[in-house]
């Protein structure tokens, strides 16, 4: 069975979530399926600007769960990618204005109408991250190679398994295959050894990431990025799909490595 | 360039290799909600509760963490003393 609802967290801010929530849906969504994708995190919303809908709320997602709106009133509609829908977060309230029940029986009543839900947790292992993992079938822990950022994504799976939503899925952003190279970056066996969770994903660093945020257009629909070949690859993985890393660069030494890395990936 | 010398002449560990250390102590500590400090209590109590029963050296105890995938391991290598050393010492 694939899971619908996948929530994107980190432990750490600032390691690329809500970057990754946008461009994983992008992806379904260009692919065809309905994907919903909603901003759990309340007080700090971004997810709406990095999809480049931020002029298009009305509702949010607190409105949802006070009964100001229906469901489907919150949900802002793509122009540019027809299936693709947005949940927003309110931006005046904080996270004690949604409960994990809220956000299970919010969930619950799109499961039966879309293909997938993508939920984009804060940052944190307070009630925003439990609210974002409660209704999730799969949840998606996205990390840098930097050794702050790595210990939180060690607390954060952790967490889920405490909260019986492992085994967590691990995706690893700004990878600098150079640096890697003269090891003065961990490198995506070091980090997975670390964390022993299967790794569905390596995005490179990549400068088109902030170009395309800049102009809220995810960078998915950049055929031509080898960040956005990345996120593709993932959305494919995460729909079932068995697919190779891409090679972050023409050395066979680094290639093959990270396709070791990917026969060996489950656990 | 130097750093990059004395990594090539093996007297630095490279940043990454000391990062992947670090972490991985930390990772261990954080998992089982064990300050560093800590174990080194824990040693010395064991060290104390093996010795009042076989004579060891407790300069030769290794007590330490391992990570098996998520889980987490308390090792200790533990050298007994010889019976016969054992008994000459309790004699002398």
């Amino acid at each position: 069975m694939i899971d619908q609802v996948i929530t994107i967290t980190s432990g750490k801010g600032g390691v690329g979530k809500t970057t990754a929530t946008a461009n994983i849906a992008t992806a379904l969504a260009v692919d065809g399926k309905k994907v919903v994708c909603i901003d759990a995190d309340i007080g700090l919303r971004n997810l709406d600007v990095v999809l480049g809908l931020e002029n298009r709320i009305v509702y949010d997602l607190v409105d949802v769960v006070e009964g100001r709106c229906r469901l489907r009133q919150a949900m802002i509609r793509d122009k540019r990618i027809p299936t693709l829908y947005l949940i927003p977060a309110a931006q005046t309230r904080d996270k004690t204005a949604v409960s994990p029940s809220d956000m299970v029986r919010l969930i619950d009543e799109l499961r039966t109408d879309s293909d997938y839900i993508l939920i984009d947790s804060p940052a944190g292992i307070e009630r925003g991250f439990r609210n974002a993992i409660a209704p999730a079938d799969i949840v998606v822990v996205i990390t840098n190679p930097e050794i702050s950022a790595v210990r939180d994504a060690d607390r954060i799976i952790g967490l889920i398994e405490a909260e019986e939503k492992g085994p967590a899925r691990l995706v690893l952003n700004r990878i600098k295959p150079d640096m890697v190279k003269r090891e003065d970056m961990l490198s995506p066996d070091d980090v997975v050894e670390l964390l022993a969770i299967e790794l569905i994903g390596i995005i490179p660093e990549d400068e088109k990431v902030i170009l395309s945020t800049n102009r809220g257009i995810p960078i998915v629909l950049d055929g031509k990025s080898k960040s956005g070949q990345a996120f593709r690859n993932i959305a494919s993985r995460l729909s079932g799909n068995e697919v190779p890393f891409i090679s972050l660069e023409d050395s066979n030494g680094f290639f093959g490595r990270i396709s070791r890395l990917m026969r060996s990936g489950g656990n | 360039m130097s750093s990059f010398l004395d990594r090539i002449l093996g007297r630095e560990k490279s940043s990454a290799q000391q990062a992947k250390e670090r972490l991985k102590l930390v990772i261990i500590h954080d998992r089982i909600d064990i300050n560093p400090g800590t174990v080194d209590i824990l040693k010395d109590e064991l060290i104390d509760v093996i010795s009042r029963h076989v004579e060891i050296d407790p300069a030769e105890v290794r007590i330490e963490m391992t990570q098996d995938g998520r889980q987490q391991r308390l090792i200790a290598d533990i050298p007994l003393n010889p019976a016969g050393r054992r008994r000459s010492r309790q004699h002398a």
